[in-house]
């Protein structure tokens, strides 16, 4: 959300530009080795802020009549258990947990996005950082690091419910059947298959998340023609903000749902 | 654009969160919540046993006041039996009573008039007596003529 009236000094693709640089430090040769340091740092806060609500209510935990912070917290719970309930009906001593991580998690990052942009730039500039992004799903680096541990926990569980040898067997021979030509297309489709699902649900929160940021530096855009555009800007940009409440739940759940999906998918035999 | 080493920090942050709910906010908080549920079934279950209990407790509570009340009316009755039994006594003793006290009168009032007719017998002679005397001057002696007047007394 941007309501300030920057300076006539930049132009519109210098203020987009600046919004979507993070702050990299270089660890190494080549693009690859990088970090984004903004993104780390509010991951790590909202992940302690998000979780350790959750780990205090945990500490002083009441079987008996509970608090509000301890009926909202097992409100949320309750609504994690269920959702793992409805789509896996095993054992859920992992699975629980997992999912709760996955949404408190994705939910915070996503929160970032209601704090207007120009807000987090002003300050963090004012401590002498050139860029900081304020909201960690929107880089490709911190939604794929957590689907690619979706990924990674796919594969254990197919070895824990198949053996390695029942989960190879089931490479090159599912869907088509076990005949020697099916062999090659159904590694084809099983490694098309895997590969897809971690990368799809890294997109779809990027994306999601990229998109809506995008949104608000063009309503900030707007804002910086000055007069009656910087009203409509912060109107818009309220609006928008409103409608974002929705996409960031949304968003959080839809990532739970799937990755629990996926990890109950993985223990099925075909 | 692309993904960088971010990745791999971030996916070492991850599970260490992931961890961290394993560990210390899943159990614990799970914990309480079956625990509070098993209370909240068990209290039900009690409630309803209790609620069997009233429902027999009452159905002896309407017998033994139906009970109750049965024994109370038939006390009663039998009460005023032996009230009315006791009055219909009294009545038998009042009126055995009254017979004597007015038998008593009756024998009393016939002495008197027994008395009374003897005292009036007695002057009547007496006068008789005296108006013969009257008529014959002195000439009735009442020694000599006892016998005539006790005589003329008995007819009278």
């Amino acid at each position: 959300m941007s309501s300030s009236n920057e300076s006539a000094a930049i132009t519109p693709s210098e203020y987009i530009e600046h919004h979507l640089q993070n702050l990299r430090i270089r660890v190494g040769e080549g693009d690859f080795w990088q970090l984004d340091v903004d993104s780390m740092i509010m991951s790590i806060i909202v992940g302690v802020i998000g979780l350790g609500i959750f780990w205090l209510v945990a500490r002083r935990v009441t079987a008996g009549v509970p608090g509000r912070l301890q009926g909202f917290i097992e409100l949320v719970l309750q609504f994690v258990d269920d959702t793992v309930k409805d789509v896996f009906p095993g054992d859920r001593k992992f699975l629980g947990p997992l999912a709760l991580t996955i949404f408190v998690l994705v939910f915070m990052m996503n929160l970032m996005d209601l704090i207007p942009l120009d807000f987090v730039a002003k300050a963090t500039e004012a401590i002498g950082l050139p860029h900081w992004k304020a909201v960690p799903s929107t880089n490709l680096s911190v939604t794929f690091a957590m689907s690619f541990t979706v990924f990674i926990l796919i594969i254990f569980f197919s070895f824990k419910a198949k053996g390695v040898g029942g989960f190879v067997h089931e490479l090159f021979t599912a869907p088509f059947g076990a005949s020697p030509f099916m062999w090659i297309p159904n590694l084809a489709i099983n490694i098309i298959e895997l590969i897809a699902k971690p990368v799809s649900l890294g997109m779809r929160l990027f994306g999601n998340m990229y998109a809506g940021e995008l949104i608000f530096m063009l309503l900030g855009l707007l804002g910086m023609l000055g007069g009656v555009f910087t009203a409509g800007s912060i109107i818009l940009s309220w609006g928008w903000a409103v409608f974002h409440i929705l996409i960031i739940l949304l968003q959080a759940f839809i990532f739970m749902v799937l990755s629990v999906v996926y990890i109950a998918m993985a223990q099925e035999h075909h | 654009m692309m993904p960088n080493a971010t990745l791999f920090a971030m996916a070492a942050w991850f599970a260490l969160l992931i961890a961290f709910a394993y560990k210390f906010i899943w159990p614990p908080l799970m914990t309480a919540i079956d625990t509070r549920n098993k209370k909240i079934a068990e209290g039900l279950a009690e409630a309803e046993k209790g609620k069997a209990a009233l429902a027999e407790g009452q159905k002896q509570k309407d017998a033994m006041m139906k009970e109750a009340r049965q024994t109370a009316t038939e006390m009663k009755a039998l009460n005023d039996k032996q009230a009315q039994a006791q009055i219909d006594e009294a009545k038998v003793q009042a009126k055995v009573e009254a017979d004597r006290i007015i038998a008593a009168a009756h024998a009393q009032i016939e002495m008197e008039k027994q008395k009374a007719k003897e005292q009036l017998r007695e002057q009547v002679a007496a006068l008789a007596i005296a108006g013969a005397e009257k008529i014959l001057k002195r000439e009735v002696d009442a020694k000599v003529h006892a016998d005539m007047l006790s005589q003329l007394k008995a007819q009278l």
